[in-house]
């Protein structure tokens, strides 16, 4: 299984050791707000408050700004994500390909729904993304970096049971 | 083409010159058509929303006037049948997810919404509500929120970030489900806000509106058993008439005394005096200040919205705000001491109401400092459109009102008391005090034009009695963010510096009734500066009434006596709450909770190197089992940073070794 995940600062002060290197690596530049929440979020898996609140302290902007940034753009989460992000396209091509059964079986298989998209054990997220411009292998399913196309509902379902397969190994 | 041609354009088919006008939506008003607009106010950026000034140029098609520059020879017209239908469809889309409370709505009959959709013809909608019910936002004392009623303009996102640099509402999450709000989804009562309400006084409807007292107010009027007092601010009379619909200007405060007295005040009182006794306090402070006492210079203390400014964002410069409580709290404190002694009243049945053309200085009465026995020292804080409401809810009319004199003795003022309603009012009351003092009589009365005028700052060196006083003024609160760095930066020099929250003061509060056109501000200025000029007593010194008070009860200027009754203090406060940021993990319950700051001046004292090394270090010492390392926001000594606490320590001018001691310490008595 090839699936990559990406890698994310193990411990509460190696994280923040992060953010601080991505703050100075940015030279603390509020124009550049947003690659500076793009590098957070990898650190966090999402953009937790007391971060945000942080990078404006550290930036001079109003909190205010960094949460309308931080919710303005459907990339920054702002409750965790799981470990493994499956984003199902559900643009034109992909709808028209009968990309709605692979989601309702993504989350009967997992537990999941519109309101609820992340699993308890913050394994999996699932949500669908308008296109990822990969049409001619349409249906695709994109986990984390990896893309897989032409999908049913059943071979989606098997990629999930192979992902946990591989954590439940010791 | 002639070079008269070149200076013209058309509008509506008139010719019209072009003057200096920023754009094409300031030519077609100059011109006389009122152009519907919710999201073009001349003191903020152009915002180009709410496509309500939308034009038809000839060879350009349909644009918004607020965002094209004018140009010779365009061909403008504004009242097309497509407009008119644009407008018209543009309101009623607003309206689809507008709350439509319209009767129980504090902004009812000033409403800018309801105001153009009547103008523009809107007799139904057409579309359904598509947007949840949202809750109110009653958590602030000063501004109450509903966001049922926005309409997105972003007028208060701006005039918070660009008029007064605090930035305390943006908005938030996109397209449908966008919403203007403070950091994180909190309260205005939970956020960085100062409570100056100028985002309720620019908001076109009623999704941002003083919060309201006038039910108390009612109560208070209406029970036989309490003695009820009202003090006046200077900056309401020359505001209450527009409430009336009548202009701007005029000096209102005798019917306002006689209508106070009709509602049920057993006696009113007037905000000038204490604005004197102010001036005297302040001036012999600024003195003891020069000789040596303390920093320099000296900023003054009486707009409330300013001195939550200067705690949550300037900190370091708290031990330069004059110690003098402002005259509202001034008035409360004396009120606490001697009115129920004079009224022959239970101390307990004297209730002390305000009125204000502010929305801080609800939030002012609120603060623990300004209460006595346990009892805020000023119960109820109005504004003039709470007052207005008030007058219309009693059926008076003040048409057959007499004015009427305020009671003594604390509703004697000079014309330098009624000046604090103008920016640059307290510096040229100090300036004629100081002439007074040092015995310039000729300056006594003297009008320091230097210190007047509609910019927003204005420096002046002034010559007084032989001395030379560096002075400062300064409204708006990015405007004195400006004006302090330049100062800090050692480029301007003042001694004196008066910071008002709002522009031009407290005439344009966010308490004074609201006026969409823009044009009472300076009304109401001139009428302050009239009403100075009728007083006979112009100087602070002169005040019969605050001579007495320091005879028989305060002794002498800045006594002891004095600071216990008339000055404060103020510490840093934060501006964000509870927001920790882990920084260790451990198995153990109840570890001991360390908290570093990570806040603006901690980190500008070096806190951030610091938290890391202290971090690694507890960590190297095995110690993350019982110590919970978090970082925090402001543990609110900002002073003396990089501050750490260390359980119920605060650890100042911190460094890993006394932090590590400190720690050491109290696993220790643990």
């Amino acid at each position: 299984m090839s699936t990559a995940c990406a890698p994310a600062p193990a411990t509460p002060r190696a994280q923040f050791a992060r953010v601080t290197e991505i703050l100075d690596h940015h030279e603390r530049d509020p124009a550049r707000l947003v690659p500076i929440l793009q590098e957070v979020q990898e650190a966090y898996r999402y953009l937790p408050q007391e971060v945000m609140a942080y990078v404006a302290t550290a930036l001079d902007l109003p909190p205010s700004k960094v949460f309308g940034v931080a919710t303005f753009y459907a990339h920054f989460a702002l409750a965790p994500k799981g470990k493994y992000v499956i984003k199902l396209c559900d643009g034109t091509a992909c709808h028209v390909k009968e990309s709605v059964p692979i989601l309702d079986a993504l989350r009967k298989r997992l537990g999941l729904s519109e309101a609820k998209k992340t699993t308890d054990d913050q394994l999996f997220t699932v949500e669908t993304v308008s296109c990822l411009g990969a049409c001619g292998l349409a249906p695709v399913v994109l986990i984390n970096e990896d893309v897989h196309g032409q999908m049913t509902p059943q071979s989606a379902v098997r990629l999930v049971e192979g992902i946990v397969a591989q954590e439940a190994k010791p | 083409m002639t070079t008269t041609a070149t200076q013209t354009l058309t509008i509506d088919g008139r010719a019209v010159s072009i003057a200096q006008d920023r754009n094409l939506l300031e030519a077609i008003r100059r011109s006389g058509i009122d152009l519907p607009t919710f999201c073009y106010h001349s003191e903020l950026s152009v915002y180009g929303a709410c496509r309500l000034c939308v034009v038809e140029v000839e060879g350009r098609g349909v644009q918004a006037s607020c965002s094209i520059t004018p140009e010779p020879g365009m061909v403008v017209r504004t009242a097309t049948p497509q407009l008119r239908k644009l407008r018209k469809t543009t309101l009623e889309l607003l309206l689809a997810n507008h709350d439509g409370h319209c009767t129980t709505c504090d902004k009812a009959a000033r409403c800018r919404l309801e105001d153009l959709s009547r103008r523009l013809g809107v007799d139904r909608v057409r579309f359904q509500r598509t947007a949840a019910p949202k809750p109110a936002d009653r958590s602030s004392p000063a501004v109450h929120r509903e966001m049922g009623k926005c309409i997105l303009c972003g007028d208060c996102v701006r005039v918070c970030s660009e008029v007064q640099g605090v930035g305390a509402l943006d908005f938030a999450f996109r397209g449908s489900d966008t919403v203007v709000q403070p950091a994180f989804g909190r309260g205005l009562g939970d956020a960085d806000c100062v409570h100056c309400g100028q985002c309720s006084r620019v908001c076109p409807t009623g999704a941002l509106v003083p919060a309201s007292d006038v039910e108390a107010a009612w109560e208070a009027f209406g029970d036989p058993q309490r003695t009820v007092v009202v003090q006046i601010a200077p900056a309401v009379r020359v505001a209450l008439a527009e409430t009336l619909d009548l202009p701007a200007g005029g000096d209102a405060f005798g019917i306002l005394c006689a209508a106070l007295r009709r509602l049920g005040a057993d006696a009113v009182y007037d905000t000038g005096f204490t604005a004197d006794l102010t001036i005297v306090e302040e001036a012999n402070e600024f003195v003891k200040r020069v000789q040596g006492s303390g920093p320099l210079p000296m900023f003054t203390s009486c707009c409330p919205s300013w001195v939550a400014y200067a705690e949550k964002f300037q900190p370091d410069l708290l031990p330069n705000l004059s110690t003098c409580k402002s005259p509202q709290q001034m008035f409360g404190a004396l009120a606490r001491k001697l009115l129920p002694a004079h009224h022959g009243c239970d101390p307990k049945d004297l209730t002390v109401i305000s009125v204000m053309p502010c929305t801080a200085k609800k939030f002012e009465a609120t603060r623990p400092e300004f209460s006595t026995d346990g009892r805020r020292d000023v119960d109820l804080v109005l504004t003039t459109q709470e007052i207005g409401r008030l007058i219309a809810g009693s059926g008076l009319d003040l048409k057959t009102v007499t004015p009427e004199q305020p009671d003594l003795p604390f509703g004697m003022k000079t014309g330098a008391g009624i000046l604090f309603g103008n920016s640059g009012g307290v510096t040229e009351a100090v300036l004629r005090y100081a002439a007074a003092v040092l015995g310039d009589g000729r300056l006594k009365h003297h009008e320091f034009t230097e210190v007047r005028g509609p910019e927003g700052t204005r420096i002046a060196s002034v010559d007084v009695g032989g001395q030379t006083l560096h002075v400062a003024v300064v409204s708006g609160l990015a405007n004195a963010k400006r004006l302090l760095a330049e100062v800090k930066a050692g480029r301007v020099k003042a001694d004196l510096i008066e910071v008002m929250a709002c522009p031009g003061g407290c005439v344009g509060g966010a308490g004074q009734p609201v006026d969409h056109v823009g044009t009472a501000r300076a009304c109401r200025a001139a009428g302050i500066f009239a009403a100075d000029r009728a007083e006979v007593m112009r100087n602070s010194a002169e005040n019969p009434a605050v001579g007495e008070l320091y005879r028989e009860h305060l002794e002498k200027p800045n006594s002891h006596q004095a600071h216990d009754l008339l000055h404060t203090h103020y510490h840093p406060r934060r501006r964000l709450g509870d927001l920790d940021l882990l920084l260790t993990t451990g198995e153990q319950r109840d570890r001991l909770l360390v908290q570093a700051c990570l806040g603006t001046s901690c980190h500008l004292r070096g806190g951030q190197p610091m938290v890391h090394a202290l971090v690694a270090a507890v960590e190297a010492r095995g110690l993350h089992d019982r110590v919970d390392v978090r970082a925090t926001f402001c543990l609110e000594r900002c002073g003396e940073g990089p501050n750490v606490r260390v359980g119920e320590r605060v650890v100042s001018s911190a460094t890993v070794e006394t932090v590590l001691a400190a720690i050491d310490e109290a696993l220790v008595q643990a």
